[in-house]
């Protein structure tokens, strides 16, 4: 059933606050969520004061600097800190987005930070991915055919052909999109989410790939496809400005085409 | 204890090469439901202050009782196809899910059978 409340053991209570140092200009409060399974309390929200002056300019800019000065145990993901990597995709002021990409000065007021909604915690702003990974590898993504490479070049693809998968290639498995879809929340078992069928049809929209049949025969199940209401809250979250509603959208269109 | 891997898991039963139909259906009795509603609206408020011989009288003649049989034929197939979709998005219990679906889809049936049966006693 459809969880809307919290279990009594994952109701958020409120923690400690760290206050900014003395002297500090430009001040802005950090309510992060924090979770620890080895402490065996609830979550609470930990209050970090920034002083903004003193401060990179970006969400992911303010976490490292409480990691590094104020509180150690603060744990997130985070690598690349341009927008590449996926690693630091978080709810960030009631939106999933990345924390690198995030501008401080596009939240009002104070800035909360939740990990990715519905998904198991592992520690604080960590989600536990194992399943959209899982989900990932079920839909094969990779170049499946059934000639032989030609043995003295590539397979080759024209430039049409190639500009059918921009807008697809670009996609960085954040899962931004996956864990704001409601449909994902309530059915993330079987439905496989907009961030895996976007990726299922980066291939299906491949020239050179042979498999498009198999790849829509897979696909075809009342869960795995059909649970996209196109709700778009996958689309209007994209911190890459992709639109995976728009690739679930022509996955449905080529299961008519095919009948 | 689950030992099963993740892959496992998430493969499961494999796909149910199915939901296609749902889909399609969902649609087009959508679509016919458009102008359905918009004459049956138009035709309601035309309707207005007239006695019930009057009005019964304008259902038994052949458009208003055929597209009156359509609109209730599209309608409850409409709504048995949208609700089964609303019980499998919220009713997450295999065996809970397969009887209300059931229940749903013969009640949808039974009350569709009503609504062209009253009209068709009137209509002949």
């Amino acid at each position: 059933m459809a969880q809307l409340t919290l279990p009594a053991n994952s109701k958020v209570g409120v923690g400690k606050t760290f206050p900014a140092p003395a002297g500090a200009k430009d001040v802005r409060a950090f309510k992060i969520y924090r979770w620890n399974a080895e402490d065996g309390q609830n979550p609470r929200v930990d209050t970090y004061e920034i002083d903004l002056a003193d401060c990179g300019p970006m969400v992911l800019d303010a976490l490292i600097k409480i990691k590094n000065e104020i509180d150690s145990t603060l744990t997130f993901r985070r690598s690349c800190r341009e927008g590449i990597c996926g690693s630091c995709s978080m709810n960030i002021d009631g939106t999933n987005t990345l924390a690198c990409l995030k501008g401080i000065d596009e939240v009002k007021g104070d800035v909360k930070i939740y990990p990715l909604p519905h998904l198991p915690v592992v520690k604080d702003l960590v989600p536990d991915l194992t399943q959209p990974y899982a989900q990932y590898a079920s839909v094969e993504p990779w170049l499946q055919t059934e000639s032989l490479p030609p043995p003295d070049k590539e397979r080759l693809q024209s430039v049409e052909e190639r500009s059918k998968v921009d807008g697809l290639w670009e996609c960085i498995l954040c899962f931004c999109c996956s864990t704001s879809c409601p449909s994902y929340w309530w059915n993330g078992d079987r439905y496989l989410g907009p961030a895996i069928l976007l990726q299922a049809y980066r291939w299906i929209a491949d020239s050179r790939d042979e498999h498009t049949g198999e790849r829509l025969d897979a696909l075809e199940d009342p869960f795995r496809l059909y649970r996209c209401h196109t709700i778009m809250n996958c689309t209007k979250t994209c911190p890459k400005g992709l639109n995976p509603a728009k690739a679930i959208a022509e996955i449905k269109k080529l299961m008519i085409e095919r009948r | 204890m689950k030992m099963r891997s993740s892959l496992g898991r998430v493969r499961g039963l494999g796909s149910a090469k199915d939901g296609v139909g749902h889909w399609w259906l969902q649609r087009l009795t959508a679509v016919a439901l458009v102008p359905l509603v918009l004459w049956f609206a138009a035709s309601i408020v035309c309707q207005a202050g007239g006695d019930h011989a009057a009005v019964t009288a304008w259902l038994a003649s052949p458009f208003p009782a055929i597209t009156m049989i359509l609109l209730s034929i599209a309608t409850f197939y409409h709504a048995a196809l949208g609700l089964q979709v609303v019980i499998e998005d919220y009713v997450n219990h295999e065996g809970l899910r397969l009887v209300a679906i059931a229940a749903m889809k013969l009640a949808c049936f039974a009350l569709g059978v009503a609504a062209v049966f009253a009209i068709l006693k009137i209509a002949l």
